[in-house]
């Protein structure tokens, strides 16, 4: 089949467009980089992409609160995300895509009203993590191997206006990855979890799998050299992020 | 209609904000204790009722799950507990939420015609000393307001409209005096040779200057910007030697960098010392750029937005390098007074220096982290002379295709400024930090302190590398210090330049042509565009969302002319405005300190000692600001600061791959040492030189392939010791830079670094910052410092002397003295040299550079970030004899040029080899053990230091 061709959306104040860009580029698909404002002026032009991906960074420099303002100007291309979701394309929000997919309600779904908060720390925080992931629901993780990713945001924490939604959520399996700690538990703590993020929640799906938003950067381990550690470790071929995006563009193939 | 929507946690969130003011409080002693509630929120003015208002905070303004909001008309008849405080920015101020906020509400159809953002403290605690709490916690009153109780305003109304009126300078008549006070009055900055300079120019041609003409001259000429001490006439008086200086930097560190290109030793400079930031090739396709800058004064009355706008300004410095860098990784290094140090005794005018680092770091991170460049590398100094005067210094590398680095303005290209909006902030930036501190100076220079909008200045990133590889202009410079003032005049100054200053986008109603003139305001570039690229260029900024105008243009006059409404409001010759200054002379004077031993007679429990070093604020874990930044972003960085099995170690440089896909690194590193300088400004210059380099060198820099920048931070120079003191480290920079091989690129000075207060004055101490960076071949060589493996063999290469003098060892056992370390040139160079070789072999599993606190603290750290033991004999380390006579020195000598490494023993014979002539010797071994511990036997055998690593570690991260 064709290359599958990945949309990277940029907005003023997204800065982790071009690795993004890169690393869709190395796990195979074709990608454009393109401003929203040129896809809200031609809306039509999503559908010549599977791929939609909103990367990390500072979207209108979230000024009223992270991804807030993105997510309320995706709102006039409600229609054509609709579209885009329904005929099979797939959706990935990475750290500031993941807030504003939080934002503009197309994550977790089922009509749950969540949102993106503070980190419970009070600030910014750049550190590596431990994920666990769980698969089983869309194609973008395909095994329960852990990884690890850098993580760097100041707005992180997942809730959910009830526990009940949370559980909900869980249930569906749509808690794709979880922070832990060094047993491998889902943690709540500081550092493990960076957030404070209930029952480790670092990243979730939408009910079909095909939308996810993380808050780690995958896009940053896609070369071993870009681990904390690789002058301690023997050297390996591939950092764990690029998996992410290599299941999904086979899923595509 | 006025509203006010007010926005707190919702009931079952915690109240983070006013629980953190809260602690604030009782860590600067405040009487107390408080407790705050913490709101923030919107003023609205528009067309709007209540319902509009509700509309707004559920659709965009506040969180649904997270918030919850109330809402309030406001009403000059509202009665208000005093218990309540509002904090807004003052009118003017840059305020990017309410921006945002207005532009998103008014694209979904709600009538606002402005918005202001608002925090709201309600707070229980003692009442009677608000106003501390407010001045010293709540509010910067440099740029914000505080009001307590209800809004004593029922409208956002926000400047008025100007009349014209052009406003001209009677100097020709002045007397010495009368020119003295319309320097001062005016902010000028400018002294009497100057003033009389500009009355004999305007005396010639008949007529007496515009406010616009003086503003103009006296930005140029500024210290700031013209760097008129150090380019200036020096007499230099050095013990019983005289020697003059016709232009001490050009005589100095450019002389050296010249010599050093003309004798062929390096091939590898692009453009050094004239543009926004010097520039080397990388490789056969990139250049690649750096520039540090200080942000001093404005960070020392408002450290937030100081560094905010230092960092912000340094990026634009990169920006307008040739024909546009792309930004690819940021520095920051904070001078400041401890933290720790009592809150009480404060000179008026002064913020606390916790606040302050506070302020400087969340300054630099919000900046940083939202223009998305990782800032990689750093450094803290800690000394009681930078407590009315912090030094914040902020630097930027970028990288750009070769070919790029050269601009040319043509005739009749375009003047066009492009990103932010020109308001009153900034006003005087330039001549305000060309002179000293008073406790008065929040109150007279307000105005020349900025806030930064970094996401308006990423979006002028995004514009010019676009702009630049489409070739749509011919040169660009970022507006600085001076604001366009300086930027065209710079530009302009080989033709002449034609100004319209109607055209300029204003903020708000009110600006007079000359505040349009001199403004910093921030986010701004100006380009030249030629003519038929004008429409081009427009069209990209339009598609990003960034306002580009076009002011005028370059004509070949040789004369800066500027109208307001078709009207010369100014006409000045370019060669009067660069070349007409009257040349500074200034004498220096340089009394070496007399040499006193150190005593180490109070030596005694040296383990002790090594705790002591490893908790001060200079060496102890900077992860608290280190975790603030997203020193990852780009994806570039691959020797992180932070290193070790526990991502927490102390890396001695970061490496960044400049180009994706490539494995061809660029090493970033930093030497600063005031200590030694109180001692020996020489010897002090020659230390950070080395430091830099062997920063660099540690990680896997190639040393062949290092350049330098300067930063010179002194007080005021026309107090010949102190410029003496400068001249000295200068000629320390010629004579290592030779001897190095390693050039200087660009550099900045910042004098004037002193506070007045009550007739008494405070100096800094003066304070040189070398930033490094040198090319890694490849990174896959790269070492970091934590130790790998036990039954490593630990080498440490270099010689150790007896030199304690301004040593952190000396410092925390309060002893004076001390004989100060030395560079020897010719075995530093053949160090670098070969510890490069033995890293590039691979036979090298760690390195570290031994600096303050010497090789105790350098095996403290290395065992600390590999979680490993260690055990050394001192009897091993390679030392001379007068080292030999005390364990003391060869602990905590900080002889320059030292590294210590880890080796696997099988490279041990061909490392040993390779090193020749260099001294080195195997002083002890990599252990394991549950828990590890590091172990230093003396001279005699006995256990000086057997501490676990655990205790050292959670010593050296002693929490902020």
């Amino acid at each position: 089949m064709a290359q599958p061709r990945a949309l990277v959306l940029r907005a003023p104040g997204t800065n982790c467009d071009e690795e993004t860009a890169h690393a869709w580029e190395k796990a195979g698909a074709a990608v454009e980089v393109l401003h929203v404002h040129r896809l809200l002026e031609s809306p039509g032009y999503l559908a010549s992409f599977q791929v939609l991906t909103i990367p990390g960074g500072f979207s209108y420099g979230d000024d009223l609160g992270a991804g807030r303002i993105l997510a309320a100007r995706l709102g006039a291309l409600a229609d054509v995300l609709r579209d885009f979701h329904e005929r099979g394309g797939l959706t990935l929000g990475i750290c500031n895509g993941f807030q504003v997919l939080v934002k503009a309600g197309l994550l977790p779904g089922r009509a749950i009203k969540a949102t993106i908060t503070h980190n419970d720390s009070g600030h910014y925080e750049t550190r590596w993590v431990r994920l666990a992931t769980h698969s089983g629901v869309g194609p973008f993780v395909v095994d329960d191997e852990p990884i690890e990713l850098p993580s760097a945001h100041g707005e992180g924490k997942f809730l959910t206006a009830s526990e009940r939604d949370l559980t909900t959520l869980e249930a569906a399996g749509q808690v794709v990855f979880r922070y832990i700690d060094d047993q491998g538990r889902p943690t709540e703590t500081f550092p493990a979890n960076p957030n404070g993020s209930p029952r480790g929640v670092a990243g979730l799906c939408d009910p079909t799998g095909r939308i996810l938003g993380l808050m780690p950067h995958p896009e940053r381990f896609i070369d071993p050299l870009q681990h904390p550690q690789w002058t301690r470790r023997p050297s390996a071929n591939e950092g764990d992020g690029l998996r992410l995006f290599r299941n999904a563009v086979a899923a595509l193939r | 209609m006025l509203w006010h929507l007010e926005i707190r946690p919702a009931n079952d969130q915690d109240d983070r904000q006013g629980r953190r003011l809260a602690g604030e409080a009782s860590e600067l002693g405040l009487p107390g204790p408080w407790s705050i509630e913490a709101g923030r929120g919107f003023l609205m003015e528009g067309d709007l009722d209540a319902n509009d208002v509700r509309r707004a905070a559920e659709a965009v303004l506040a969180d649904p799950v997270a918030e919850s909001f109330v809402i309030e008309p406001v009403d000059r008849s509202n009665r208000e507990a005093v218990s309540i405080v509002h904090v807004l920015p003052k009118p003017g101020v840059t305020d990017p939420e309410a921006e945002s906020a207005r532009s998103i509400l008014t694209e979904m159809g709600f009538h606002v015609d402005q918005v202001r953002s608002i925090r709201t403290y309600r707070l229980k605690g003692p009442l009677e000393a608000l106003p501390r709490l407010i001045r010293r916690v709540l509010a910067n009153e440099a740029v914000e307001q505080a009001v307590v109780g209800a809004l004593p305003f029922d409208r956002l109304g926000l400047g008025h409209p100007y009349r014209f009126q052009l406003v001209t300078v009677p100097i020709r008549a002045m007397d010495d005096e009368a020119l003295l006070a319309t320097s001062r009055q005016g902010q000028l900055s400018l002294n009497r040779d100057e003033m009389r300079a500009i009355q004999d120019h305007f005396r010639g041609l008949g007529r007496d200057p515009t406010d616009c003409e003086l503003e103009t001259i006296a930005q140029t000429w500024s210290e700031h910007c013209s760097h008129k001490t150090l380019k200036g006439r020096i007499e230099l008086q050095a013990g019983d030697q005289h020697r003059v200086y016709e232009n001490l930097l050009k005589e100095t560190i450019f002389a050296a960098t010249k010599e050093l290109e003309k004798s062929g030793a390096i091939d590898w400079l692009v453009s050094v010392f004239h543009d926004n930031a010097g520039v080397i090739r990388f490789d056969d396709e990139h250049d690649v750029c750096f520039k540090v800058e200080t942000h001093n004064h404005p960070s020392a009355i408002d450290p937030y937005g100081g560094s905010n706008t230092g960092l912000g300004g340094v990026i634009r410095d990169v920006l307008g390098t040739g024909l546009g860098a792309k930004p690819i990784a940021n520095t920051d290094v904070f001078c400041v007074a401890d933290p720790d140090m009592s809150p009480e005794d404060f000179p008026p005018g002064v913020i606390h220096p916790r606040r302050l680092l506070k302020g400087v770091v969340a300054g630099v991170r919000d900046y940083g982290n939202r223009m998305g460049i990782p800032t990689v590398n750093g450094a803290l100094v800690i000394d009681p002379g930078y407590l009315a005067n912090p030094l914040v210094y902020c630097g930027t590398v970028g990288v750009l295709p070769r070919g790029m680095s050269v601009k040319q303005v043509l005739p009749e290209d375009r003047i066009v400024a492009i990103g932010g909006r020109t308001g009153r902030d900034g006003i005087h930036g330039a001549t305000f930090s060309s002179v000293e501190l008073t406790s008065e100076s929040e109150e007279v220079s307000g105005g020349a302190v900025q806030i930064g909008d970094a996401i308006v200045e990423k979006r002028v990133l995004d514009v010019i590398i676009r702009a630049r590889d489409a070739g749509l202009f011919h040169a660009i410079t970022d507006c600085g210090a001076g604001g366009f003032s300086s930027a065209v005049g710079e530009m302009g100054a080989e033709l002449g330049a034609e100004v319209e200053l109607t055209q300029a986008p204003l903020k708000y109603e009110g600006l007079s042509y000359t505040e349009i003139w001199i403004s910093e305001a921030q986010e701004r570039m100006v380009l030249a565009v030629p003519p038929d690229r004008l429409d081009a260029l427009v069209k990209l900024c339009c598609e990003e969302g960034v306002e580009a105008t076009d002011l005028g243009r370059f004509v070949p006059t040789g004369r800066l002319t500027l109208r307001y409404h078709d009207q010369v409001v100014g006409d000045l010759s370019m060669d009067f405005l660069h070349e007409g200054r009257p040349k500074v002379t200034r004498r220096a004077l340089h009394q070496p300190v007399p040499f006193q031993e150190v005593s180490t007679a109070s030596a005694g429990d040296l383990a002790a000692d090594l705790l002591a070093i490893l908790s001060t604020r200079d060496v102890a874990s900077k992860e608290w600001i280190v975790r603030e930044y997203d020193h990852e972003v780009q994806a570039r960085t691959v020797i992180k600061p932070l290193v070790g099995v526990g991502e927490d170690g102390p890396s001695d440089a970061a490496v960044v791959l400049p180009v994706r896909g490539s494995t061809r690194g660029l090493a970033i590193a930093c030497g600063i040492n005031p200590r030694y300088g109180a001692l020996d400004p020489y010897a002090m210059a020659a230390c950070v030189i080395d430091e830099a380099i062997r920063n660099a060198v540690a990680v896997g820099a190639d040393p062949a392939r290092i350049a330098l920048l300067d930063n010179f931070c002194w007080g005021n120079p026309e107090r010949p010791e102190t410029l003496g003191h400068l001249v000295r480290a200068a000629e320390a920079c010629r004579d290592l830079s030779l001897a190095f091989r390693t050039p200087f690129i660009s550099g900045k000075d910042s004098l004037y670094n002193e506070y007045v207060h009550e007739g008494k004055t405070r100096a800094i101490p003066g304070t040189l910052l070398i930033s490094a960076i040198g090319i890694v071949p490849d990174v896959r060589r790269c070492v970091t410092m934590d130790l790998k493996g036990p039954g490593n063999f630990l080498v440490l290469v270099g010689v150790t002397r007896a030199e304690l003098g301004g040593s952190l060892w000396a410092q925390v056992r309060g002893a004076a003295g001390g004989r100060v370390p030395r560079v020897e040139p010719a075995d530093a160079l053949t160090t670098f040299q070969r510890v490069h070789q033995a890293i590039l072999r691979g036979w090298v599993r760690s390195c570290h550079d031994l600096s303050e606190g010497g090789l105790a603290v350098a095996l403290a750290e290395m065992a600390l970030a590999g979680d490993l033991g260690a055990v050394v004999e001192l009897t091993k380390v390679p030392s001379d004899a007068e080292a030999k006579e005390h364990d003391v020195h060869l602990l905590f000598s900080e002889s320059p040029s030292r590294f210590l490494l880890e080796v696997r023993p099988e490279y041990w014979p061909a490392l040993a080899e390779s090193l020749g002539t260099i001294q080195a010797a195997i002083v002890g071994e990599v252990v394991g053990g549950d828990p590890p511990r590091l172990t230093i036997l003396s001279c005699t055998g006995s256990p000086l230091i057997d501490l676990s690593v655990s205790v050292l570690k959670s010593t050296w991260q002693r929490p902020f």
